[in-house]
């Protein structure tokens, strides 16, 4: 039997010649990730008596969580990185403003196929995008990989995902992410790999392939992989900082589960509070009451996301008490947005544009609800008191949708605005 | 680190509990001392935890518990009001391993939520895999020998100093 993607990126990174779902592999990651956390890890490293990283050039630090810094204590946490990059001479390091973490390891080439990329962030399965092996781990671990260049992973069985034929006009893939977490539930992935695969996936752009695996932590999923094809190495063309060797799934390799998902018939979808598999179809919540609209995230905070909203506002006023806040994923987002005219259609429509980074995502800043708020957000989390107070409800969809129910005040069909 | 028995009550708890109740987000850059850590415990799920937990407690919950976040910060609260196991049908990867660089037994246990109830008294033996409670007695599955060293040094913060500290010599 041939081996999964999971199974030949793990023993790759073990210097193995295979390995099995089940075994527990020693590997070491090509890039390890961390960001506005680097002020703890920087704490545990120096705790475990470590002194020099293993391998700097393996270290991306991304300044994201709280940039630009909202409170003296955020500042000095991000003064303390700064002081350990020079000390340390860590190249791979942005500073605040540059973006989120997970879209900015993509944009600077430092995702690439085959690699391991080991992230002190829950949506480091987003690096799959390129068809890395992106995992989360805790603080303490990463203090240990900066200190060993090493780390111990099970590999995990994988999920099949087929996306056939094509998807309707005004359904993106968020709505296949929200739709896939729906049915496999939020611990349906438990400690898998899931694997994007068919014809679907070749008519997304590579931002709004990064949807899919960033979303499959939402289901515990270790990681979450789309196989690389012409259009990813389109990309990486000019970006990738390293020769890299695309890893794709034996034919004949095992997978625990195969889901073979008709694209067509997927219908927006909407994550309801307070919890991430908690999906319906978008037709069932029209109507319901938000104040806040937030567009950003690594979730979908790229071009594609900003240009489906402003497609939505061109031409359209947010209503009194409702406000949007938009925040794109990187800086590079951002140039575009503002060469294209988009960020001209979000502030002439009555919305905020903040700085990049990961805004109000988790409570930090930038536009936080209040009591008995609720919030339609492009992110990916709705979990109580996510934003800040646990007295506010989150609903998760796509880009456009949070467009048309800032414009209407309440979940709304952006079909409505498009006429 | 010898093993010894855990003497406590249970407080009982659901599937799919996420980090962010556990250890609100808004949290993670402003309160950084571990010892400042227990009051804000399971802050979003049951305030009366942090008043009442005691040392030796144990928590027993559904599926998935401590999905959502990698943030340490969700197992290191826990660690420091007390806690001394946690019993789960199973664990959100990231929080289990968490767990195990805490040295804070993360056990599987199918059975442990169905037949505990909220403010029993137990006792567990790690090293023989059981607990015995009012009720009777059930049984956990071990931490997998593979990880176990890392347990053993009573977290990965003195596993890698040890390593460390072996390679320079």
């Amino acid at each position: 039997m041939g081996m999964t993607f999971a199974e030949k990126a793990l023993a790759r990174a073990a210097g193995h010649k295979s390995s099995r779902a089940g075994e527990i592999v020693i590997a070491q990651p090509d890039v390890a990730l961390s960001h506005d956390n680097s002020a703890a890890i920087i704490g545990l490293f120096r705790e475990m008596g470590g002194t020099r990283l293993f391998d700097p050039e393996r270290n991306v630090i991304v300044l994201d969580h709280a940039t630009p810094a909202p409170t003296t204590l955020h500042a000095e946490n991000h003064r303390q990185i700064r002081e350990f990059v020079a000390e340390q001479d860590i190249d791979h390091f942005y500073d605040v403003g540059r973006g989120i973490c997970h879209q900015v390891l993509v944009e600077e080439g430092l995702a690439l196929p085959g690699e391991l990329v080991l992230g002190a962030d829950s949506h480091t399965p987003h690096a799959g995008t390129m068809g890395a092996f992106g995992a989360g781990i805790g603080r303490s671990e990463m203090a240990s990989v900066w200190a060993l260049g090493e780390l111990w992973l099970r590999v995990p069985e994988s999920i099949k995902i087929e996306l056939h034929g094509e998807l309707k006009p005004g359904v993106t893939s968020k709505d296949i992410a929200l739709y896939v977490v729906g049915k496999l539930g939020a611990d349906g992935a438990l400690y898998q790999s899931v694997e994007w695969h068919g014809e679907a996936l070749a008519a997304l752009s590579v931002g709004q392939r990064s949807t899919l695996p960033n979303m499959m932590a939402e289901a515990g999923a270790k990681n979450s992989y789309v196989v690389p094809d012409e259009m990813t190495l389109g990309y990486l063309s000019g970006r990738a900082r390293r020769p890299f060797e695309p890893l794709l799934p034996d034919t004949d390799c095992g997978y625990a589960q195969i889901l073979s998902i008709e694209a067509g018939s997927i219908e927006p979808m909407i994550a309801c509070p307070h919890t991430v598999d908690n999906v319906k179809p978008l037709s069932e919540l029209v109507g319901t009451r938000i104040q806040q609209a937030f567009l950003g995230t690594c979730t979908n905070g790229r071009l594609e996301d900003l240009a489906a909203a402003a497609e939505v506002l061109q031409g359209h006023k947010l209503p009194a008490g409702v406000r949007m806040i938009v925040i794109p994923a990187s800086s590079e987002v951002y140039l575009q947005a503002l060469q294209t005219g988009l960020l001209e259609v979000f502030v002439q429509a009555g919305a905020m544009v903040e700085s990049p980074g990961c805004g109000p995502c988790m409570g930090n800043h930038m536009g936080v609800p209040g009591v008995g708020e609720v919030t339609i957000s492009s992110a990916n989390r709705n979990f109580r008191g996510r934003m800040g107070t646990k007295e506010s409800e989150i609903y998760l969809a796509s880009p456009q949708v949070v467009a048309a129910s800032a414009l209407a005040g309440e979940i709304s069909d952006p079909g409505e605005f498009l006429r | 680190m010898s093993l010894k028995l855990i003497t406590g009550n249970v407080w009982k708890y659901g599937d799919n509990i996420n980090t962010d109740v556990i250890f609100p987000g808004k949290y993670t850059y402003t309160v950084s001392d571990p010892l400042q850590m227990p009051q804000h415990a399971l802050e979003d799920l049951d305030p009366d935890f942090a008043r009442q937990v005691k040392p030796g407690d144990i928590i027993v919950a559904g599926r998935n518990w401590g999905c959502g976040s990698s943030r340490e910060q969700a197992v290191t609260c826990l660690k420091q009001s007390g806690v001394a196991a946690i019993l789960a049908v199973s664990f959100a990867r990231i929080y289990y391993r968490n767990c195990l660089n805490a040295a804070l037994p993360a056990l599987v246990s199918v059975d442990a939520v169905r037949r505990l109830n909220q403010g029993d008294a137990v006792e567990i033996d790690l090293e023989a895999g059981s607990l015995k409670y009012p009720g009777g007695e059930l049984a956990f599955s071990p931490i997998p020998d593979s990880v176990r060293m890392i347990f053993d040094a009573g977290g990965l913060i003195e596993y890698t100093r040890r390593r460390l500290s072996s390679t320079a010599e």
